[in-house]
């Protein structure tokens, strides 16, 4: 009985000693580095996992800016990027990671559901917050230091509808989407909402979840059924080639419209891109654009890491230099604690301009959501061709 | 489409959980464990098919060959390392190394292969027969027929053979049955060597079918074949069959006719009605427990 209540207090000591040192790690660290260290950003994304495909390009092309940013010999940033496989928990501890490293900013969490994890965190902590594409609003909510580079998902279901109708691709039109998936139902509800102003009828509406997301041979009949000329996939891309090559069976071919996403889809190991031929996908970006930051930027990429670059990687690059040019204005030096640079940025990034990869003119809302245009690319032999 | 293909379709579905649902109940029927790696097992096998056929350039049914022949050897090795050492310990702490061994070979292959999905090209090409308004592809033929023949072939296996009748043995009464001279060990062995092999064979129709493979590809079948083996009857192979081609026919009709979003829902309602009625599963042997 004794020794118990002994150990009991000892653990509590423990417990108290730790959480003591908790507390102390973070103001303490950014001082002991000096005044001309490098400003620490820091990002959570799925390194590993069933999206790793978007934490890697993120990386990448965060990556390739903090280089050139660098070697313009001004103010230094160090990146550090820590794993959370697209899981909420896992970001948790992925974002003490970064606070015990003594992070001053954080370029975001790649994915929605961990991004709202982390984004609260930040917020509560007053670290600045910039994300290149966690689209869902539930991460911007009611948070002035949290901003997005990626439009909202609402934004996506709205321009998809919008475009369709402008450019007469269809009438009838099919949705099929994932319903365990907060990406998939925010889009997949404000495209119902636009379909229904601008005059399109959606003839088929059918879902999946994670557990019947193997056989779409139904909610391909569905469509097919029901006339739909135009099928809108607010989903990834992996359930997507799945849809293709399954369709492609029954010798159903309607247009596809495919939204961020569906980005990735190209790079699938395998996968015969002649069954995406014709898609189209509403992005931001496209590897194709004809400007000499573009062409730098696809060079740069292709030499570091083989593949053509997504509209992740655009994403990430954008930031970063966002966040540079804001830091510059703002005045922003390594020895500043993160709740004085989260007070500069803000003020920052809801009163700037810029020019990006992924747009020009891009503005911020004191709400978080950008404003910029988006672009329809379709799927021509392979490659994302601009409209 | 009409009623027919929703039920050609539920049935291809269906074929592949029965074959998974194979592996679970022999295993569960011989050894008395839920063996969770089982589905891992199935996405390890779909990897070594895919780098054979697709890499090394192999023959498509060579490949398959050498997936079974690496499948089984990975069955022995587990049952060795993970499951002999308890082979008296509580059936919970077998059960909690089982999903151990699942998260070990589901994080091997992330590491190995990476996370990112390939795409799986099916071993029979992509055609499809004609039959009226009915459209059957070849690997819908194959995944039927292959889970009939898989079928067949186990229950005579288990029936005729010697090693069979040791199974049925060991399954009944393991210490009654090493007193009779019935290597205990080395039954259970060939038990799971069988399920593995055939976890093999399940991973390449699964993704001839559904061609899209990650690190997590078995995961969710391989739950579901729980399911389609638990509804059957587990322990009973006819069962697990039967379990299976429901499983797939009703989350198909259901997705058809009633709703995409309920799908699931409706599956396990059935399920528990189906197990309120008699608990043991459809084709599920009645025992008394003896109090």
């Amino acid at each position: 009985m004794k020794t118990k209540r002994i150990l009991a207090l000892l653990m509590a000591v423990l417990m108290v000693i730790g959480l003591a040192a908790c507390g102390e790690s973070k103001p303490a660290e950014p001082a002991a580095d000096g005044a001309a260290e490098a400003i620490k950003i820091g990002a959570t994304g799925p390194l590993t996992g069933g999206a790793a495909i978007y934490g890697m390009a993120v990386k990448n092309g965060a990556t390739i800016a903090v280089e050139e940013l660098n070697a313009k010999g001004g103010m230094q940033i160090a990146f550090n990027m820590e794993d959370d496989t697209h899981d909420p928990e896992k970001a948790e501890n992925a974002y003490n990671a970064l606070v015990d490293w003594g992070m001053q900013l954080m370029m975001g969490t790649v994915t929605s559901s961990p991004a709202e994890v982390t984004s609260a965190d930040a917020y509560a902590d007053r670290y600045f917050f910039l994300t290149p594409s966690a689209s869902s609003t539930n991460v911007i909510d009611g948070k002035d230091n949290v901003f997005q580079m990626c439009f909202t998902d609402p934004n996506q279901g709205s321009g998809a509808a919008q475009y369709i109708a402008e450019n007469n691709m269809a009438k009838d039109v099919a949705i099929i989407w994932k319903n365990d998936d907060s990406y998939s139902t925010g889009i997949r509800e404000t495209f119902t909402a636009k379909a229904a102003e601008v005059g399109l009828n959606i003839v088929a509406d059918v879902t999946f979840t994670d557990a019947t997301a193997t056989d779409f041979t139904v909610q391909i009949a569905k469509c097919q059924e029901a006339g739909a000329e135009l099928v809108f996939l607010p989903i990834y891309y992996t359930p997507a080639s799945l849809i293709f090559s399954q369709a492609s069976t029954t010798g159903y071919a309607p247009i596809w419209f495919g939204v961020d996403g569906m980005d990735g889809i190209l790079t699938l190991e395998g996968f015969d891109t002649a069954l995406a031929e014709g898609v189209y996908v509403l992005t931001p970006y496209s590897a194709d654009a004809d400007t000499a930051l573009n062409k730098n930027f696809v060079e740069k990429y292709q030499a570091a890491y083989g593949e053509i670059p997504n509209q992740f990687a655009a994403d990430a690059y954008d930031c970063m230099y966002a966040i540079y040019a804001a830091m510059e204005k703002a005045g922003i030096t390594a020895d500043m604690s993160h709740e004085e640079i989260c007070e500069a940025m803000v003020a920052q990034f809801t009163s700037m301009t810029f020019d990006g990869l992924t747009g020009s003119n891009m503005t911020w809302g004191a709400d978080g959501a950008v404003s910029k245009m988006p672009n329809a690319v379709i799927i021509k032999d392979g490659a994302y061709v601009g409209m | 489409m009409s009623f027919l293909n929703y039920l050609v379709s539920g049935l291809s579905l269906g074929s592949v959980y029965a074959i998974i649902a194979l592996g679970y109940t022999m295993v569960y029927g011989i050894a008395k464990m839920l063996n969770f790696a089982h589905g891992d097992v199935i996405m390890i096998g779909s990897y070594v098919c895919f780098f054979a056929v697709m890499r090394y350039n192999m023959n498509p049914f060579l490949g398959v060959l050498i997936a079974v022949v690496l499948c089984t050897l990975l069955g022995i090795t587990i049952e060795k390392l993970a499951y002999k050492p308890l082979r008296s310990a509580p059936s919970l702490a077998v059960l909690i190394t089982a999903i151990g061994v699942s998260y070990f070979l589901q994080n091997t292959a992330q590491l190995l292969w990476t996370p990112n999905p390939k795409v799986f090209n099916s071993i029979v090409g992509n055609g499809s027969v004609q039959l009226g308004a009915l459209s059957v592809s070849y690997v819908t033929i194959l995944t039927i027929a292959a889970c009939v023949i898989i079928m067949i072939v186990l229950t005579m296996f288990i029936n005729k053979t010697k090693m069979g009748k040791a199974m049925r043995a060991v399954s009944e009464d393991k210490g009654a049955a090493q007193l009779m001279g019935i290597d205990v060990n080395r039954t259970i062995s060939t038990t799971f060597a069988i399920g593995s092999g055939l976890a093999a064979i399940a991973g390449v129709l699964l993704c001839s079918a559904y061609p899209t493979l990650t690190p997590t590809t078995g995961a969710m079948p391989g739950i579901k074949a729980f399911t389609a083996a638990v509804f059957g009857g587990i322990g009973s192979i006819p069962g697990a069959f039967l379990g299976g081609l429901l499983l797939g026919v009703i989350e198909n009709l259901a997705k058809a006719y009633i709703s995409t979003q309920f799908s699931d829902a409706i599956v396990f309602g059935v399920l528990i009605i189906v197990l309120l009625v008699k608990p043991a599963g459809l084709l599920g042997k009645q025992t008394r427990e003896k109090v």
